[in-house]
């Protein structure tokens, strides 16, 4: 019967044992369990994936077995992934992301960070001015997250809350709940880049009024060195990560508004590669302020022992993001 | 080295920007299934990837939606259980409860950061619909794109919906009152960012477009038995002309694969008389439908795939190549 047997069968059947064999070891490695292949496992996958895509090529110009192609087909897509997918360990790929993409990428957004920068800072100045002449823009600056420090407050209070070491409490919880708001606001602050950057520019203008006007709220009492401390202790760090967080969301909105030479589509992705991480390290930074903000600044109740560490930090973040290095391998 | 790549069906070298001008009618590399997309790998396979459709991209959201909701009442129902047994006060409950703020803010923003890191690329739910995420231009699907494409999410759906409960509890309460036009200002955000897909042939959201990232079919496929290798046998008790194993075309030779492999005995018997009158064969003594269709499918696959290796791919009965 064996001059019976078509010609693809008889293909199918020489190569059946290895398409199968590819496919066990991919499914162990898509599991995630790549580290339970062996060496010569994983030095296997890759001939027999090129196998597979070969035999994809024949089937699909002499047989006529839809199901063969379509397992084929399946088979070799998966295997591509697999053999052209990330590579690098997770622990590589980390100390690359500190060592050279994160501040790489940072300094390569300096223009949008100045300009987020600016936005801030001129909010807040005005915000200071305004404040200042007539202390009723307070309210309507503020709002809602004065809880209790405004105009009315007597100085003791005011000064209170610089120097309240809650104690007493646990302030691990304090500063979990300081990240996971600040981090959801700055990604909702990213993401908000989409539409050409305008209400990243004005919720950065937003958070600038509302510094400004409690920097003129405090100064107006004579508070002004003793907030400053109270603040940049985290601040260095967190305003930091908020006006990056901005930068990030106009690099997007910029690309989307004036691509350039490229199409519209490619420069959004591009630009949103670059600044999807920054944003990863955005959330790093945030976390870091959560702590100097939740256990720092509670623990610590000494105005210049505040300003040192933002000092300190302030200077670690642009030693770290702008000094020139060499070239990362 | 990574994939040659047509991310764009369309021959068109003219065509650019989101807005207006007129585009030339795209060409579409299979002209039935407008997701299929070429796929150049290194080796120079195409592999005719086919895109997620909307319908299944929603269906696997909702699905990780519910993984995230139940993951997110069993936290809250533990961590209540947990702080109720410290008495609800102490430096304990308040440990409890950052960790429960801790594990809920991770699952809201990096649930699906988490696993499309993976090798899979992809969330339980597109794992259950066969989906994966996958650069457009076919290089490496790298972590900021993932970081990117779900961190729009925020502004896609969670913003809004939050928003919106928010909204909904405050009005059930009766403390404040949502105002209608900021309710309305809600829906229309939410709708346009998640009808996005549907405005465009590739099928992204706005967070793919940004991350230069699709999402694409990647079933896993068992090998499924070659129909004609058992027939091989019967094929000596069914001996048709030439003439009678050409009466048909590849087109016809497929729906006969499904066919056989579907084995529904009442269109078996339907298709089996038609075949028959088709090739004036008249059935023996105890001929099984079945039995006849296969050795007809190897009949009918030998003679096409003789021709095939001579040149000749006949599409269909209609076709005289």
């Amino acid at each position: 019967m064996k001059d019976l047997q078509l010609k693809s069968h008889r293909f199918r059947a020489e190569r059946e044992g290895d398409w199968r064999r590819l496919e066990t070891l991919l499914g162990k490695g898509e599991r995630g369990r790549a580290r339970s292949l062996t060496d010569e496992e994983l030095l296997q996958i890759p001939v027999l994936y090129r196998a597979a895509a070969s035999s994809l090529s024949v089937a699909r110009a002499t047989s006529l077995d839809a199901s063969l192609i379509a397992y084929l087909e399946s088979l070799t897509t998966r295997g591509y992934f697999f053999v052209y997918g990330p590579r690098t360990k997770f622990t590589q790929r980390l100390t690359k992301f500190f060592r050279h993409d994160w501040p790489a990428a940072v300094s390569g957004l300096w223009r949008e960070t100045a300009i987020s920068a600016a936005i801030f800072i001129i909010a807040a100045a005005a915000a200071y001015f305004l404040v200042t002449r007539d202390n009723a823009w307070y309210d309507s600056m503020v709002g809602g997250m004065a809880q209790g420090r405004d105009f009315a407050a007597s100085t003791a209070s005011l000064k209170k809350v610089l120097y309240d070491n809650d104690s007493g409490h646990f302030l691990g919880g304090f500063a979990v709940f300081l990240f996971t708001h600040n981090a959801q606001v700055s990604i909702l602050c990213f993401a908000l880049g989409f539409a050409f950057g305008v209400p990243t520019a004005l919720f950065m203008a937003e958070q600038g009024l509302v510094l400004g006007a409690m920097i003129a709220l405090y100064a107006s009492r004579g508070l002004g060195w003793q907030l400053g401390g109270w603040l940049m202790i985290h601040g260095a760090t967190e305003l930091f990560a908020c006006i990056l967080a901005g930068a990030a969301g106009f690099r997007i909105g910029l690309a989307v508004a004036f691509p350039g030479d490229k199409t519209r589509l490619d420069a959004a992705s591009e630009a949103g590669r670059h600044a999807g991480v920054v944003m990863i390290g955005v959330v790093v930074m945030l976390i870091v302020a959560g702590l100097l903000e939740g256990i720092g600044r509670q623990t610590i109740l000494i105005d210049w022992a505040r300003y040192a560490i933002a000092g300190v930090t302030l200077t670690l973040w642009l030693g770290f993001f702008y000094l020139p290095r060499r070239e990362a391998r | 080295m990574t994939a040659t790549f047509n991310a764009k069906p369309s021959a068109s070298a003219g065509r650019r920007g989101l807005f207006g001008r007129r585009r030339p009618k795209p060409v579409y590399v299979d002209p039935q299934n407008h997701l299929v997309r070429e796929f150049v790998t290194p080796e120079g396979v195409d592999l005719r990837l086919q895109l997620g459709s909307a319908g299944e991209r929603a269906a696997a959201f909702v699905l990780d939606g519910v993984i995230i909701t139940v993951g997110f009442v069993i936290l809250l129902l533990s961590a209540a259980a947990a702080a109720s047994a410290m008495g609800f006060k102490g430096q304990g409950a308040e440990f409890v409860g950052a960790i429960e703020l801790m594990a809920a803010f991770f699952l809201r923003s990096f649930y699906f950061i988490f696993f499309e890191l993976r090798p899979a690329a992809a969330t339980p739910g597109k794992m259950a619909l066969g989906l994966r995420v996958a650069a457009r231009d076919g290089g490496r699907l790298t972590s900021e794109a993932i970081f990117t494409r779900n961190a729009l999410r925020e502004i896609e759906v969670f913003m809004p919906a939050t928003l919106l409960l928010l909204g909904w509890l405050m009005s059930m309460t009766g403390a404040e009152a949502v105002d209608g036009w900021t309710v309305l200002a809600g829906i229309v955000w939410t709708g346009i960012f998640l009808l996005f897909p549907l405005f465009n042939r590739d099928r992204l959201r706005v967070g793919d477009l940004l991350a230069g990232t699709w999402v694409v079919k990647a079933p896993r496929r068992t090998l499924a038995v070659d129909l004609a290798s058992d027939a091989s046998e019967r094929l000596a008790r069914f001996a048709f002309t030439p003439d009678q194993a050409a009466a048909y075309g590849v087109k016809e030779l497929q729906v006969l694969e499904d066919v056989l492999r579907r084995r529904d005995p009442r269109t078996l018997a339907a298709v089996a008389q038609r075949i028959r009158r088709k090739i004036d064969w008249t059935a023996g003594p105890g001929e099984h439908d079945a039995d006849f269709l296969a050795a007809y499918y190897a009949a009918l696959r030998g003679r096409l795939e003789n021709r095939l290796l001579f040149g000749h791919r006949r599409k269909d009965k209609f076709d005289k190549a």
